[in-house]
């Protein structure tokens, strides 16, 4: 068999996981910003102390520990005391946890970013300050927040590759199975390397593209 | 008797963009001189080549006699320039402190690591510096806990500091608040009285009337104008050079 | 709670002495990894700023190929992928080079943030005082872009410390595979992980609370 043939089914069977990385991939994001956008709201406006530390305390426990562990304790840890979760679900679960954490601080750089007299304008013109928080301060934070969850984005469709440790059938998990019933462990690892490379590549792009457009408001 | 600086047919592009169109003065030891000008017309520009930070697209530069940026034919690199710019002592519009050193490391360093004084004697020199422009009291503090008349005061001692044949004045109190700028320019007052050789490009046309022996009024890259500072200030010749003075009046 | 809480108090004893050695080797690791990746990444931004454009180019395309790899994957192809084309290397070597290799690009960004931070004055007025290049470099412009990288450098140093738990993949006997043999041989795989991951915690908190202290005030 030629090499590029070789490529062509490796690549084939690599394939069959991309579907999973990608779901993994996006429904994680999805709850990682929603959870971390309401934990920057009640943090950044919220006057309950206790919540402010609560939420910092499980920032902290997000941050410090990497997300092996934390997939570890949701699939083998809880199962073992009945909650029984699906590989799959633990993954998104254990990623978009984590991810509620890193993006809590994503947006709160973002409300921070923005000058006080934007609150006082909105303020002087009669909105309430829910309306000024929603209508005014938001839309601006978002945009500074924009580039790094971009970057958060690309790290963790790089980090989808670590729930294959708990058996979750994406491309990583696909390229450890296919290197036990094979030899060719070069080519797979460089095919997975493009694979994810080439998944990466249109989010990195589109990235820049937003830097350009809205890296100016930044300062 | 051979003038300090010279400066012949100093020219400078940007690309297509000339922004000086041939520059020609002289200064002699001692002398002030003002370089006033709208904005535009190159007069930073024109101080920045004098000491290569602008690299001059033709032109000629000679310092005590010495060509500055060229040697046998050949465009110097900035490493080779090092002890050349060491003989001009230059004050920027942001004053360009660092602010990792403390004012006095600020003043010292150069001494130190240009001209090889012992720590020691860097320091004695830094504080006789720094009492020049009355910034003894602060000699321990931080650039950024200055006010910004403060920190170009340090500025002007740093400069000071490289015991330098000339001074160059970059607009020097054109970022400062209106209430900050009398204490620059009473520094700058009393080192004009010292009988030092000071280049000056700056907006304080009263200033330049009072200090400087000569006054050079730039436009468009050229030099439009040059004679006694308080003839050219009171009654100038070309038209170009009333227009402007009489906006700057207003 | 009593029934989470009472396999610890029983198998203190043993599980301690074992949880501490991994401990030693997630260290160990991280910080061979860390040292080596602050090298390259200082060697790679000093190239991204030569005359040569050809070793510019390369800079770039090296930190957006690491930027769109996941780290196992590196850590895959150095270690189970490169003997097939000759080259080996120990487990312990192959996660040292694998996360140095990919922390570096971050490093290098670090860097080169931190040298396009400082105004172009800060060079101007260090030139203008008679300083060589290397001198303005050296003296005014390093200690600056020091000053500005230290914070985010350490929090690079954490998230290494969290993916070097990714060599226990390759047999690294660190945290995460002590862990993991623990959980098989005492079969209590909560309390377990529930340890594992309170001592990265006790390694990587007091540097997260470092990196607070030390960040500039804006970005607080």
């Amino acid at each position: 068999m030629t090499e590029l043939s070789t490529f062509i089914l490796i690549l084939e069977g690599l394939l069959a996981g991309a579907g999973v990385t990608v779901v993994v991939t996006l429904v994680s994001l999805l709850l990682s910003v929603s959870l971390g956008f309401v934990l920057a709201l009640v943090r950044q406006f919220g006057k309950r102390r206790a919540l402010h530390a609560l939420i910092d305390l499980y920032c902290e426990i997000m941050r410090n520990i990497p997300a092996l562990t934390h997939l570890f304790i949701l699939y083998f840890g809880l199962a073992s005391i009945g909650f029984r979760l699906s590989s799959i679900a633990a993954a998104i679960l254990g990623l978009g946890l984590i991810g509620g954490a890193v993006t809590c601080d994503l947006f709160r750089a973002g409300f921070a970013a923005l000058p006080k007299g934007q609150a006082e304008a909105a303020l002087a013109v009669g909105f309430t300050p829910f309306q000024t928080i929603l209508d005014i301060l938001t839309p601006q934070a978002m945009r500074i927040a924009l580039p790094s969850l971009g970057n958060y984005a690309v790290q963790l469709l790089k980090d989808t590759s670590i729930v294959s440790a708990i058996a979750a059938p994406e491309i990583m998990f696909y390229a450890r199975s296919m290197v036990t019933s094979s030899f060719q462990t070069t080519l797979i690892y460089t095919t997975v390397a493009l694979l994810y490379l080439a998944l990466a590549l249109p989010l990195m792009q589109a990235i820049r593209i937003l830097e350009n457009r809205y890296g100016r408001l930044k300062a | 008797m051979n003038p300090l600086l010279r400066v012949t047919g100093l020219t400078k592009s940007y690309g297509p963009v000339e922004v000086l169109k041939g520059i020609d003065f002289k200064v002699a030891a001692g002398e002030k001189i003002a370089l006033i000008g709208p904005s535009g017309s190159g007069k930073s520009t024109c101080l920045r080549c004098l000491n290569f930070l602008e690299k001059p697209s033709a032109g000629e530069i000679h310092l005590d006699g010495e060509r500055i940026g060229v040697r046998l034919g050949r465009p110097m690199n900035d490493r080779q320039l090092a002890p050349q710019r060491a003989e001009m002592g230059m004050v920027f519009q942001l004053f360009n402190l660092w602010p990792h050193l403390s004012v006095t490391e600020n003043v010292a360093i150069a001494a130190r690591k240009v001209r090889g004084l012992s720590a020691r004697e860097a320091r004695e020199l830094a504080l006789d510096m720094l009492a020049k422009v009355h910034m003894t009291h602060r000699a321990a503090a931080s650039p950024q806990e200055l006010s910004g008349g403060q920190q170009q005061r340090v500025a002007i001692a740093r400069a000071l500091a490289q015991k330098p044949k000339l001074m160059l004045f970059d607009e020097p109190t054109s970022a400062l608040d209106p209430e900050l700028v009398h204490e620059v320019l009473k520094v700058m007052e009393e080192l004009a009285a010292e009988g030092r050789t000071m280049l000056i490009v700056t907006h304080e046309i009263a200033f330049a009337r009072d200090i400087a022996d000569r006054v050079l009024f730039l436009d468009g890259g050229r030099i439009v104008e040059g004679g006694p500072a308080r003839e050219l200030i009171l009654s100038p010749r070309e038209p170009r050079t009333q227009a402007f003075l009489r906006q700057i009046r207003h | 709670m009593n029934r989470f809480i009472q396999p610890y108090v029983d198998n203190a004893g043993e599980w301690l002495p074992l949880l501490l050695e991994a401990m030693g080797k997630t260290a160990l690791l991280s910080i061979c990894a860390f040292a080596l990746s602050l090298v390259f990444g200082l060697l790679l931004a000093v190239c991204r700023n030569t005359r040569w454009r050809w070793l510019e180019r390369g800079v770039a395309l090296y930190v957006a190929t690491v930027r769109g790899v996941p780290l196992l994957a590196i850590l895959f192809l150095l270690y189970f992928g490169l003997p097939g084309a000759g080259v080996t290397f120990d487990a312990f070597t192959a996660a040292v080079l694998a996360l140095a290799l990919a922390f570096a690009a971050q490093v290098a960004e670090l860097f080169r943030a931190g040298l396009m931070a400082i105004p172009a004055g800060q060079r101007e007025a260090a030139l203008a005082v008679g300083f060589t290049p290397y001198q303005s470099f050296t003296l005014i412009v390093l200690p600056q872009v020091v000053r500005i990288s230290i914070a985010p450098l350490i929090v690079t140093f954490v998230s290494l410390l969290k993916d070097s738990s990714l060599a226990s993949l390759i047999t690294v006997d660190e945290l995460a595979l002590t862990g993991r043999a623990m959980a098989t041989e005492y079969f209590l795989p909560l309390q377990i992980y529930v340890a594992v991951g309170l001592c990265y915690f006790l390694i990587a908190w007091p540097f997260s609370l470092l990196s607070k202290r030390l960040a500039p005030p804006a970005a607080r």
